[in-house]
């Protein structure tokens, strides 16, 4: 514990260094993870002070506005940009943090909220607001961003057409990958921005090797994969000790890096992708997609396609994570 | 990134004469690649390939310091080796050269000036953003294996396996057949010097079989192939025959000795003419001399229950062996020579020549069969009735020069045709028909043997035949098995009359065709096809026997219909190919292959099984993937399916491809 209050007592500064955290689109678990920290959370609060967690702490804007810039050590930012509201919160946490760290898959990549860039704007509104079965909507009333009643002014912020990562909105110093991240990342990372570590701006703070690695059922996976079918892990037994790919489970473990302790392999369900693809990767989809489809056991056009039949959903199979930061980004048209 | 220093271009975009010129505004991209960044001379010049192209090059190099060179030119399949060496004479290293194809894909496929000229802006600025991630990289040298493969033991497939064998190399020649020779074995003259067929191949059949150096696999057929140039492994299945190689003697006593006292089953070997026993030789002179079972209709190996009386008649020699096994057996050569010949075109196809229909038309195959004196009716043509012809009719082009069926010109047909109407002429008296699109005599003494046999009363037609027709019968008239004649009809177009000629015989002088098999044999031998499906040569005026596969060579027929002689000249060329690789020793192979970075590998595995080489191979002790970079070609597989991106490839690397892309994309 002494060798992480050094940094502090190096500054000769008599406060601690300031961490933010904040959420954007996302569904919560990231900041459920800094509280998964359980004991080590001391750890942290004994090494920093935490002056803007608007989950857990009674903080406001203004008093963020009101730090001079550059002044908060590090913002610790989860969620996708999808609102103006998030937009002008990345923005101003830029503005006031030394270091900023896309904290989770969402910031990261886009995570699961990305998967809406498969529809155009118009088309979620009309589904949420009119045509879901529990909605009653028979003005067909939207939200507006203003609204004016009798005498006072409303507002929302504006739903934009595109589902963002952090990094397309604000510049990005760190990433923490993960959905969500483990409390181990977090705290590894924290304490070596502590020590006074910076590796090249834009690293991603995990492992840079594929899951494979650190799988636990490596040995068990052949050299000669071929694939006969594809199998939705809902609907057929697992093998608790198999290389989930030699079963025919869609894995996307080659394509995804590791450090995350192959938790969901040790659960005994294949890995989905949340940790992003290596630094030498553009698109994870892209790559797994290259890989599986160059391994399938078939010639022919309709025999490639019956093994295709295993894998009705492939955006949200090779992309559940990715798909805000990948090449393909966004449906262009009404899908 | 790995900009080292500064980054000086030096751009070069070629006339090649008017090739280029006449379509792309070259002077227009000369000054516009010049205002790009890094670019410090841009030229534009006649023949950038002609030596004071290339020594342009070289001076601007040493004189500006230039450390990148962009060449516009024609396809680097043609010219990227002359502008590499150019690069490496003047002290750089080559593979800082990039090549830009700007003549096969521009000038020569666009008509659009302006477009063609906007398309090449956009290509050159894709080379010049791409040359500056280039690295300089190292030719390696891998050792060659001196054995060769020749894979067909027709008259190419042997004369190339002779000119191997001779020059000291080791031969193993394999051939699907029980015995070599190929069709020209079936032949019973050859146009245009009438030499016996059999007479000067057979000679070449016994060379083949007594050579120190060569390796006769009959019987036998490649499945499979691995490796690649100098280092080929092949999985050759040999079939059983039943009779054992070595001891057999070839007396032959077992096939008189076979249950069986008469054939009964179509002769392979006489176009199904004839028939033939159970245990039986193609031809007397077949090489290997030693019968073949034929599984099928053996009783012993069919049912178990026989005589056995061959085995009896062979007595000590014990040469019948009905243990025998289908095996595979892998050996490894430094080349190998495809010399798998062609078929001939199933003339069943075109119903209004009656071929399978009226018994009296037969393909020139068969008719070479019916005048041979070794063949079914010992050189006499007869009828299937037993009548002697008076009249024949000899149709050219059956399924060549027709869109309807194919549209190349089969090359042999007409000479051969012109050779069986002097044989049948000579043999039989009778009036021959030779209905004919065009008359095509090209070669050596061809011309002069059409105007022989022309003179010999042969009657020629200029005229494609629409119809062949039986002739009615008078009403009630006893056939008794007289087949009647058939009537041919065409216009004659010298003289613009419709002809209908009554003939005895009718001879469909059919085309030739690939191999049935062709397109399973060239997905083996990783090659390409023409689009009739013969093998494609790799250039076809300047590297007509050498494939776009390093180490395979093409001889004979398989390219393309051919006559004797070219074929025998092929092998030849595709022999000297074969040893002048495998004679140096070693190859070298171009840099441009993939690697893997070890710390970055995580061992999934998901590489080893693609590679068409066989090059990746499972580290078990560190967990990772390896690639032999001797085996590997830089075909990319890998690198594109490996999931977490640690497979790269020299001059393709991510930087170079992006920044190409880019470069590509950007509105200039």
């Amino acid at each position: 514990m002494p060798e992480k209050q050094k940094p502090a007592e190096k500054r000769k500064a008599p406060e601690k260094p300031k961490v933010a955290l904040y959420w954007c689109s996302s569904c919560g678990g990231c900041e459920e993870s800094v509280v998964d920290l359980a004991e080590n959370i001391l750890t942290v609060i004994d090494a920093v002070d935490i002056v803007f967690w608007p989950v857990a702490m009674d903080f406001k804007k203004a008093d963020v506005e009101a730090m001079p810039d550059g002044s908060i050590f590090a913002s610790l930012i989860n969620g996708a940009i999808r609102t103006s509201e998030q937009e002008e919160m990345a923005r101003l946490l830029r503005k006031k943090s030394a270091v900023v760290i896309a904290y989770g898959a969402c910031a990261h990549l886009g995570g699961i909220p990305a998967l809406a860039n498969q529809f155009e704007r118009e088309r979620i509104l009309r589904y949420i607001y009119e045509e879901a079965p529990t909605v009653i909507n028979t003005g067909g009333i939207r939200p507006m961003t203003t609204y004016k009643d009798n005498g006072h002014t409303a507002t929302l912020p504006v739903f934009r057409h595109v589902v963002r990562t952090l990094d397309q909105v604000v510049d990005v110093d760190y990433y923490i990958p993960g959905c969500a991240p483990t409390p181990k990342l977090l705290l590894d990372a924290l304490l070596a921005l502590l020590r006074g570590e910076r590796p090249p701006k834009g690293t991603v703070l995990a492992p840079d090797t594929a899951l494979c690695e650190e799988c636990p059922r490596k040995d068990s996976k052949p050299t000669d994969l071929h694939f006969t079918e594809f199998r939705r892990p809902h609907a057929a037994p697992i093998d608790p000790e198999l290389c989930l790919l030699a079963q025919g489970f869609v894995c996307m473990g080659p394509a995804t890096r590791g450090g995350c302790e192959a938790r969901c392999i040790h659960g005994n369900m294949p890995c989905t992708g949340c940790f992003g693809p290596t630094s030498r990767v553009r698109d994870q989809g892209a790559k797994i997609l290259s890989s599986l489809a160059s391994n399938l056991d078939a010639q022919e056009d309709k025999d490639i396609l019956k093994i295709l039949e295993g894998i009705p959903d492939p955006v949200g199979t090779f992309y559940r994570y990715g798909l805000a930061g990948s090449l393909l980004r966004r449906a262009l048209k009404p899908l | 990134m790995k900009e080292n220093g500064e980054i000086r271009i030096g751009f070069y975009i070629c006339h090649c004469g008017v090739n280029i010129a006449s379509v792309i505004d070259v002077e227009r991209i000369a000054a516009y690649a010049a205002t790009l960044p890094g670019v410090v001379v841009s030229r534009h010049y006649k023949y950038m390939c002609s030596d004071p192209g290339q020594e342009l090059l070289g001076s601007d190099i040493r004189e500006h310091k230039l450390n990148r060179i962009v060449v516009a030119a024609c396809s680097p399949l043609l010219h990227e080796h002359t502008f590499r060496k150019a690069t490496e004479n003047a002290g750089l290293n080559p593979y800082f050269m990039h090549m830009v194809n700007i003549r096969e894909h521009g000038s020569w496929v666009h008509e659009d000036k302006e477009l063609a000229t906007g398309k090449a802006q956009d290509m050159i600025r894709a080379a010049i953003r791409r040359v500056r991630f280039h690295e300089p990289l190292e030719k390696k040298r891998v050792p060659v294996l001196q054995d060769v493969l020749v894979i067909g033991g027709g008259i190419a497939g042997i004369h190339a396996s002779l000119t191997l064998a001779n020059a000291g190399k080791h031969v193993i020649l394999v051939e699907r057949e029980p015995t070599i020779g190929g069709h020209m074995a079936q032949f019973d003259k050859t146009f245009p010097t009438l030499d016996c067929a059999a007479c000067i191949l057979t000679p070449k059949m016994t060379s083949v079989k007594d050579h120190p150096n060569i390796t006769l696999w009959s019987y036998s057929e490649v499945v499979k192939i691995d490796g690649s140039v100098g280092n080929y492994t092949v999985t050759v299945k040999r079939k059983p025959r039943y009779v054992n190689e070595e001891l057999c003697v070839g007396c032959m006593e077992c096939i008189e000795a076979c249950i069986y006292k008469e054939g009964k089953w179509p002769d392979e070997f006489n176009v199904g003419l004839s028939k033939r026993k159970p245990i039986y030789i193609p031809f007397p002179q077949a090489v290997p001399p030693v019968p073949v079972i034929d599984p099928e209709h053996c009783v012993h190996v069919k049912t178990g229950k026989c005589r056995d009386t061959c085995v009896a008649i062979c007595g000590d020699r014990n040469a019948i062996d009905f243990t025998q096994k289908e095996t595979l057996t892998d050996i490894k050569v430094g080349a190998i020579v495809v010399a798998t010949g062609f078929d001939i075109f199933d003339a069943t196809q075109i119903p209004y020549y009656g071929y399978g229909k009226y018994r009296n038309v037969y393909t020139a195959l068969e008719a070479e069969r019916l005048i041979n004196a070794s063949g079914p009716t010992g050189g006499e043509l007869l009828l299937p009735d037993g009548h002697k012809p008076e009249s024949i009719a000899i149709v050219h082009c059956v399924g060549s020069r027709d869109v309807h069926y194919n549209r190349w010109c089969s090359r042999v047909c007409c000479m051969y045709s012109l050779k069986l109407a002097h044989l049948i002429k000579e043999r039989t008296g009778a009036e021959i028909y030779n209905f004919y699109i065009d008359m095509r005599a090209p070669g050596k003494s061809m011309e002069e043997f059409y105007n022989r046999v022309s003179e010999e009363g042969v009657h020629l037609i200029r005229g494609r035949v629409a119809d062949i027709t039986p002739q009615a019968l008078p009403e009630g008239s006893d056939q008794g098995g007289y087949l009647g004649k058939l009537v041919v009809q065409a216009e004659d177009t010298l003289i613009g009359r419709v002809r209908k000629i009554p003939v005895d015989m009718v001879i469909l002088a059919v085309g030739l065709v690939p191999q049935k098999d062709a397109e399973e044999v060239r997905r083996m031998l990783n090659i390409s096809c023409s689009t009739g499906g013969f093998f494609l040569e790799r250039h076809p005026k300047l590297a007509p026997v050498n494939t776009f596969t390093d180490g395979i060579f093409l001889a004979g027929a398989c390219q393309g219909p051919k006559d004797i002689p070219d074929s025998v000249a092929q092998a030849g060329a595709a022999a000297a190919e074969a040893l002048a690789l495998i004679d140096a020793g070693s190859v070298e192979i171009e840099p441009n292959t993939a690697y893997i970075i070890e710390e970055d590998c995580s061992g999934c595995k998901s590489c080893i099984p693609l590679c068409p080489y066989t090059a990746i191979s499972f580290d078990e002790a560190k967990k990772k993937a390896v690639i032999n970079e001797a085996l590997c070609k830089g075909c990319g597989t890998c690198v594109a399916a490996c999931p977490s991106g640690s497979i790269r490839q020299h001059l393709f690397e991510d930087e170079e491809i992006f920044s190409e892309i880019d470069g590509l994309l950007t509105y200039a």
